[in-house]
């Protein structure tokens, strides 16, 4: 059975992503896919979806929604917001039933950049090599290659198996204040220790030149060495950070191009990309120097806290003694869990 | 166009982590044929071997980066068998394509063919019969989908990028920056040099394939008249490939 949800407001970046493409960036394309995948899955658990399945993003913005034709059990997760069903505020990161004909509104975030809205059953859209994810400067994927507008709408698939029934989870961690952990290179011989020192030392500002393509960064200029800040193109990855003639950095994001002709002084751990990626302009960026082994260590224990998201939903509704006093008891414990995240 | 053979003249590589997520073998700084074919090499190697961990490879004109999931490789098992993919003796020149793309040149198509002519002394026919004489070869793609960045440029046709990069550039567009030349596939900003433009689509999601050009591929220019433009123009939109290929060894 086919359900549809209906956009009737939106405002910001709202597409459909998934885990994102793999295989062609041999051929220009870059992967796309969400923006913070840990928000994401956290939403897709709240309703029992797989954590890579398809969910709408939110980017700075908000929307009202519509169920057409059945109902739905829908979840929000990712940066906080306000959300309401018809009029009437409820909390994020949980479940909700809509009815048919109910509006789920969904305000900008807070704090933080991306929401994600994820579907009991999953939104079902084409998918093109092999992800439904919007690439807006391919112009494919999500709502025939552009972000969805007012008047949109995409369909999902009505679960079959149980409801997920009325259930919470913990909000992801935005750690808005904690360093961003990178690897230098693989061009720091490039720069000048000087222009090493400022990307480690400086506290630098989200500009407003910050969209999935990549974030450029305000903050003191970034000296490069005596050979100039020409390359011949070489591979980008998600989070390097190029620095043009200009000395501002750029940390290229999901939709990045693949290739590029500025040095890349370091590259933003994978475990981390998405605490920067849920910066929003204004808010202040600091780096932090880590190796490989280090960085490794972060990208496991980000793969564990994914893979451990469906253990940490719990039932709402009523007081859960029990629960608040193991989240006293063991506060130290959860604290540290979410450091890590 | 057959492969360099190893190990003349390549330099040993360096290896460079990217991250958590990704290792650049990197043969070079500059835009070198033999470089460029140790880099193809080693992409095939890479292919064949079924490197644990792996997610996918991007060659470009001087390195190949291996896309890696850090959750599922040990770094210096990953580093040591490069290494000796990359000092295997090489006896594996890959047969290969041969693209032959219709090109208008000049006019509308080509706004900046007349200037190139005159930078260099030379009539505007003599730039088209020197850009479509040679066989190029696909160093890599890269930039934006189904952009092929190609070596073998005339040097007599170098000329540096322009000062000012135009907004926007037409999708199938056919141009040349310092001793490099492109085949674009969608539209862009570009400040290369606009010599004409190709009906073919190198990236048209919803066809089988979505993209048309390896690295490694070669391609050759065939200028045809801009009358033929609509026709070629509206099969390739419908998907056709227009452009021919065989393949060579």
């Amino acid at each position: 059975m086919t359900g549809r949800l209906a956009i009737r407001r939106c405002s910001g970046a709202l597409s459909l992503q998934d885990g994102g493409r793999t295989g062609y960036q041999r051929y220009g394309l870059s992967g796309s896919g969400a923006m913070d995948p840990l928000a994401m899955a956290a939403a897709n658990a709240l309703v029992g979806n797989p954590p890579g399945a398809a969910a709408l993003e939110l980017g700075l913005g908000g929307g009202r929604f519509v169920v057409e034709a059945g109902s739905a059990w829908l979840a929000t997760a990712g940066a906080p917001c306000t959300v309401r069903i018809d009029g009437v505020p409820i909390a994020g990161h949980r479940t909700v039933s809509l009815p048919d004909g109910a509006e789920l509104a969904i305000d900008p975030p807070r704090e933080g950049t991306f929401v994600y809205l994820a579907v009991a059953g999953g939104f079902r859209a084409e998918p093109l090599l092999g992800s439904v994810s919007l690439h807006l400067r391919a112009g494919i994927g999500g709502a025939g290659g552009r972000l969805f507008q007012a008047g949109d709408g995409l369909d999902f698939v009505v679960s079959e198996g149980p409801a997920p029934g009325d259930r919470t989870i913990d909000a992801v961690a935005l750690d808005r204040d904690a360093p961003i952990r990178v690897m230098l290179g693989p061009q720091a011989d490039r720069f000048a220790k000087a222009g090493i020192d400022t990307l480690l030392g400086a506290t630098f500002t989200v500009s407003h030149r910050a969209d999935r393509m990549g974030y450029q960064l305000e903050g003191p200029a970034i000296a490069h060495g005596e050979a100039g800040y020409n390359i011949v193109s070489d591979a980008t990855v998600a989070g390097s950070i190029q620095v043009p003639g200009h000395g501002r950095p750029i940390v290229l994001m999901a939709d990045r191009q693949t290739t590029g002709g500025y040095p890349k002084i370091a590259t933003v751990v994978s475990a981390d990309l998405r605490r920067l990626a849920q910066r929003r302009p204004g808010e202040a960026v600091r780096f932090e120097a880590v190796d490989l082994a280090r960085a490794r260590e972060a990208a496991l224990r980000r793969a564990h806290d994914l893979a451990d998201l469906p253990t940490r939903l719990r039932p709402l509704g009523g007081i859960d003694v029990e629960r608040l006093l193991g989240a006293n008891l063991a506060g130290q414990a959860v604290d540290a869990l979410r450091d890590s995240t | 166009m057959s492969e360099a053979p190893r190990p003349v003249s390549v330099p040993q590589p360096r290896l460079l982590w990217c991250g958590d997520t990704a290792l650049t073998v990197e043969f070079g700084d500059t835009i070198d044929p033999v470089a460029n074919a140790a880099v193809l090499a080693l992409d095939r190697r890479v292919r064949d071997a079924r490197v644990p961990g792996l997610v996918e490879a991007v060659p470009t004109y001087r390195s190949l980066t291996l896309h890696v999931d850090p959750c599922a490789i040990d770094p210096a098992a990953l580093e040591a068998a490069l290494l000796a993919m990359i000092d295997a003796p090489s006896d594996d020149a890959a047969p290969t394509r041969v693209w032959r793309l219709p090109v208008v040149y000049g006019g509308a198509f080509g706004i900046d063919l007349d200037d190139v002519a005159a930078h260099h002394g030379i009539s505007s026919d003599e730039v088209v019969a020197r850009h479509s004489a040679p066989d190029y070869r696909v160093a890599m793609n890269g930039f934006l989908p189904g952009y092929a960045y190609l070596s073998g440029l005339d040097p007599s046709l170098a000329l540096s990028r322009r000062e000012s990069p135009r907004p926007v550039t037409p999708a199938g567009t056919i141009s040349i920056g310092g001793v490099q030349a492109l085949v674009a596939s969608i539209a862009a900003p570009s400040g290369w040099h606009l010599l004409g433009r190709t009906p073919v689509r190198a990236f048209l999601p919803g066809r089988d394939p979505v993209f048309l050009f390896e690295p490694g591929d070669t391609i050759r220019f065939c200028p045809i008249e801009a009358e033929r433009w609509n026709e070629m123009d509206r099969a390739a939109q419908a998907g056709e490939r227009i452009a021919e290929c065989e393949t060579a060894r």
